[in-house]
């Protein structure tokens, strides 16, 4: 093991975020995001899955052929899934009604499916949740980020609590609205990738060539 | 809709067609599908590739998995494994597509052949299967979302495409290269979208 335990938890959080470096996984993290409470309660399903699902397939990576190992890949991870899904609609079923068909996508998030390919297909169960973990967090990290900004500028409050008073209750803050709508959720995501590569400038060295490279689309 | 007369039952196919297309697009409005949207669209090609074998997997899912939730899952009472079953049936079709294709095309399975894979996990395609479920579509609307969705996907990602062909020699400073101002242009995309939003009364 060449890293650390320490580093495979920490280093997806910023260095190495699934989201804002490897764009995996974006298409939830720009739909549940109109509320802290619901990208709260994404952010925990799918944290859950990663790390279990990376333990669970590391466990068994020796005795998977390698020509069937998606599917047996996805079935474990839809298990999963499926238990992640029973438990939210029995004891959040408001959330989860909200969250929509957005829990059952956790199967097709590229971040869960990733890890498990990249990372417990080749280590032991203990590192491989670890791994899992620390992606679940750099995850939930986005789009905790993410959905503050969303729903303190776009509606004037965090977890259903006021903190901006709105005009139309008599205070001054202006909601802006815009925040709530589809297109703000790219803009955020965009900017906050701006900002993580001023930040950090290793970061920008050549991404285009990585997706490329993951894709293998340039050697047609 | 049991009242509706032919012609009515036609426009409401219509609408739902161009309502999936445009106004409720999956990639732009509701967030399916960016993974290979942000991905694969680099070059035109590609795209292109892409865009042809997923609108193919997804109708033909889309249909597949009405199939399997109506005259399997329900009648046994077994909703809860929906998720599990759809994904095996994606994964069936795309695996039927990709031995189809390598039999009867190799020219297409040269084009297509490494993106068939990726499809699979394509929350579009799984996306469409659960929608048409929370919907309670029929047999005929669950086909027409599902091409809908993919003609939408399809769409998007070519206009995308070529859009990124042209920023890739635009000159963008240098922390906003690659995915943030990609970001940023499907943003403006959206916004253009949303424009289509009081169309067909939808």
């Amino acid at each position: 093991m060449a890293q650390t335990k320490r580093e495979v938890l920490i280093d997806p959080l910023v260095d190495n975020n699934p989201i804002a470096l490897q764009i995996l996984g974006i298409c939830s993290a720009l739909a549940v995001t109109t509320k802290l409470e619901t990208a709260l309660m994404m952010c925990m399903a799918l944290t859950v899955v990663t790390a279990l699902s990376n333990a669970s397939i590391s466990l068994i990576r020796n005795h998977i052929p390698s020509s069937i190992r998606i599917i047996v890949q996805m079935t474990i991870i839809a298990s999963l899934v499926i238990v992640v899904d029973q438990f939210l609609r029995a004891f959040a079923f408001e959330t989860a009604k909200e969250l929509s068909v957005f829990v059952g996508l956790i199967i097709t998030n590229c971040i869960v499916m990733g890890r498990a390919e990249a990372f417990a297909m080749k280590n032991p169960p203990g590192i491989s949740f670890i791994d899992g973990l620390g992606n679940g967090l750099g995850y939930s990290v986005i789009l905790i980020v993410v959905a503050v900004v969303r729903e303190l500028f776009g509606s004037g409050s965090l977890m259903g609590y006021e903190i901006f008073t709105l005009t139309s209750n008599g205070g001054s803050y202006v909601s802006n609205g815009m925040l709530l709508l589809p297109p703000s959720a790219f803009f955020i995501i965009g900017l906050m990738i701006w900002g993580l590569r001023t930040w950090k400038p290793a970061q920008k060295e050549d991404p285009d060539f990585q997706i490329h490279q993951v894709h293998r689309t340039e050697v047609l | 809709m049991p009242e509706l007369t032919l012609g009515s039952t036609l426009s409401g196919y219509a609408f739902l067609i161009l309502g999936t297309v445009l106004v409720d697009n999956f990639v732009l409005v509701r967030f399916l599908g960016l993974c290979p949207f942000m991905g694969v669209s680099k070059k035109l090609e590609g795209a292109t590739g892409m865009a042809l074998a997923t609108s193919f997997v997804l109708t033909l899912s889309a249909i597949c998995s009405y199939l399997v939730n109506s005259y399997l899952l329900a009648p046994l009472g077994l909703e809860y494994l929906r998720t599990i079953s759809f994904i095996l049936v994606i994964a069936v079709v795309v695996q039927f597509t990709e031995m189809v294709v390598r039999k009867t095309s190799p020219l297409l399975y040269r084009v297509l052949g490494i993106y068939l894979p990726l499809i699979t996990t394509n929350c579009a395609v799984l996306g469409v299967a659960l929608l048409n479920v929370q919907e309670q579509n029929s047999f005929i609307e669950s086909a027409l979302y599902g091409f809908g969705a993919s003609v939408g996907f399809s769409l998007v990602l070519i206009l995308f495409a070529a859009i990124r062909e042209r920023l890739e020699v635009a000159d963008v400073p240098g922390p906003f290269k690659g995915p943030a101002i990609a970001l940023i242009t499907a943003g403006l995309m959206s916004l253009a979208f949303m424009g289509f939003a009081g169309l067909g009364g939808a």
